[in-house]
């Protein structure tokens, strides 16, 4: 049938292979990560100021992975649905790479007085508005509430994935209702915690703007950033066994809706923002506008607006387009290089007010995280089965394959 | 005078869902193209088995779609820019931020509008009279039998040859179905 060769064009690489590749996958992307690290590490004597900026942005783009990762399974716990099927794994495994992320958190604390001009002791005697702040936005309470963060979501992650070895290991249909019963608070505590971290993270370089969609923006980024991963992934598997009897077109068009749903989500929550700020109008709210849509930042901006919103949305909207595996996933790393863009957007401009300055660091600091991160990544993968067999919700799925 | 059919199609009556894919499958294969297959509930990969591939409900759904936003824009850009321009708080007439929400909504309603106009002159419901029902074994379909038609305006259909087909897919049984 013509739905099992779009499938799989080839006939599918054995298990063994697939970790032979992973193996190589890890130790390219450990080496590429590696040698970015060096070349940021040294050009950090030279600009240090740079590399805290360069490093909070590369930082801020690859937490999305692991944070929107555990969002999206446990959306997909909570709802249920085969759409999940292809890409649990994929994100389970992603999640766990949070302890790293927390150590490579570790650098922003040295670099809170370059970066936050609320922990500069000087600044903050010049302005009471920071001072007001100074009860919340202060360098002890930082490094705490960041602690706390990682502290809950690792926890959170730990949960949820050995409630899925269990369930790998025994089979027990009772582990679904759990972690069910236990995704639900997990997405409101994510909310709450990313909101938090956000307001900590990115929005207080610029102290005297707030916006209270900030939080859910973020939201929305992390979840399209690994919804994508998790479809790239996906597509990548899809040429080995055991994935490659599993997915089918219709999974891939799933997940091509939900990808079309985060972007529609995106531009409602980004224009939401700056339809209120554009209406009200006042000189405290408009200066974080005024910085990004004029200068060299105009030019990212409209890049966003069509390539964050106008040409996923008309892609997206073609059936023929998520069903067709490569299809999906060019465009999946189309948006994750996009989020990319949007994250730099986000925080680059309280640096640099006028133009936007690309640095030799804006380019490996994101790499040298990247690196790291998609190793640990593969590491994580190989450690557990890729199809999730027990899920009672799946089951029928694998009656039905062969 | 286009000679009129006697027959409308041929039905086959399947005990299990795999049995009517299956079925479905080799007669679409088989080169029929007017085929339609019937269940009590929804069946996946039923509707590609049938060659059912595209319908023209999207484009019209997205051709509604934009006139419904150009619709929206265009009465507020008329109103505020063109026939009645007002001074609100310095801002220019062509305030585009503020024209949106509603550029929106109407692209909603005309992309929905569209869509269920189009769905229903393409499926041709409501429609009180169908052939299927000629055959008393039909009620089935909505309790737990899996039907497939054939119809007779299928280019290939034959009365005998595409009986004989279709026992050949090992059916619990195939009805002739009067127009």
């Amino acid at each position: 049938m013509s739905a099992a060769s779009n499938c799989a064009p080839v006939a599918p690489k054995s298990k063994e292979q697939l970790l032979a590749d992973l193996n190589s996958c890890q130790w390219r992307a450990l080496i590429i990560g590696i040698m970015a690290g060096i070349i940021c590490i040294v050009d950090a004597f030279f600009s240090p100021v740079q590399f805290f900026r360069s490093y909070l942005f590369a930082l801020v783009f690859w937490i999305s992975f692991p944070l929107g990762g555990m969002a999206i399974v446990m959306m997909n716990h909570l709802t249920g649905g085969l759409w999940g099927l292809p890409i649990r794994r994929t994100l389970e495994a992603a999640s766990r790479t949070l302890p790293l992320m927390l150590i490579l958190f570790v650098p922003i604390f040295f670099g809170m007085r370059i970066l936050y001009k609320w922990a500069q002791p000087a600044a903050v005697r010049a302005d009471h508005v920071l001072q007001y702040q100074h009860i919340y936005l202060n360098d002890w309470f930082f490094v705490v509430r960041t602690i706390v963060y990682f502290a809950i979501w690792i926890f959170w992650a730990w949960l949820l994935n050995r409630w899925s070895a269990e369930q790998d290991r025994t089979g027990d249909r009772r582990i679904a209702t759990r972690l069910e019963s236990f995704s639900g608070p997990g997405l409101v505590v994510y909310g709450l915690l990313i909101t938090f971290g956000s307001v900590d993270w990115v929005m207080s370089l610029e102290p005297h703007w707030y916006s209270t969609i900030y939080g859910l923006l973020f939201m929305v980024v992390q979840g399209l950033a690994a919804l994508s991963f998790g479809v790239y992934v996906a597509r990548r598997l899809s040429d080995y066994e055991p994935i490659a009897s599993y997915v089918n077109p219709q999974r891939f068009n799933d997940l091509g809706n939900l990808l079309l749903t985060f972007v529609i989500l995106w531009a409602y929550l980004a224009f939401s923002q700056f339809l209120i700020i554009w209406s009200g109008n006042t000189k405290m709210e408009i200066g974080w506008y005024m910085i990004r849509a004029h200068g060299g930042w105009a030019g990212l901006a409209l890049f966003l607006i069509l390539f964050h919103f106008f040409a996923p949305f008309v892609i997206l909207l073609w059936r023929n387009v998520k069903r067709r595996m490569n299809t999906i996933a060019g465009v999946a790393v189309g948006l994750m290089f996009v989020s990319l863009v949007d994250v730099y957007w986000l925080v680059a401009p309280a640096f640099q007010p006028d133009q936007p300055k690309l640095h030799l660091l804006d380019f490996a600091a994101p790499t040298a995280i990247g690196g790291i991160w998609i190793a640990v990544f593969c590491r994580e993968l190989k450690r557990r089965p890729l199809l999730p067999v027990h899920d009672p919700d799946f089951a029928e799925a694998f009656a039905h394959g062969d | 005078m286009m000679k009129r059919k006697p027959v409308y199609g041929l039905l086959a009556e399947f005990e299990t869902p795999e049995a009517l894919l299956d079925a479905t499958q080799k007669t679409h294969a088989a080169g029929y193209q007017r085929i339609d297959a019937f269940s009590p509930m929804p069946i996946e990969g039923l509707s590609e088995a049938c060659g059912f591939e595209q319908t023209k409900v999207a484009p019209a759904t997205f051709i509604g779609g934009a006139i419904g936003a150009s619709v929206g824009f265009g009465i507020q850009y008329y109103a505020s820019v063109i026939n009645f321009p007002l001074n609100i708080g310095g801002r220019p007439y062509n305030s585009w931020p503020s024209f949106i929400p509603i550029t929106f909504e109407l692209t909603i309603l005309g992309a929905s509008i569209a869509c269920l106009v189009a769905m229903l002159a393409l499926n041709g419901l409501p429609s009180p009279y169908h052939p299927v029902f000629n055959v008393p074994r039909f009620a089935l379909a909505s309790r737990n039998r899996f039907f497939l038609c054939v119809k007779a305006r299928d280019k290939q259909f034959q009365l005998a040859d595409t009986r004989q087909f279709l026992e050949s897919l090992a059916p619990f049984g195939v009805y002739e179905i009067e127009t």
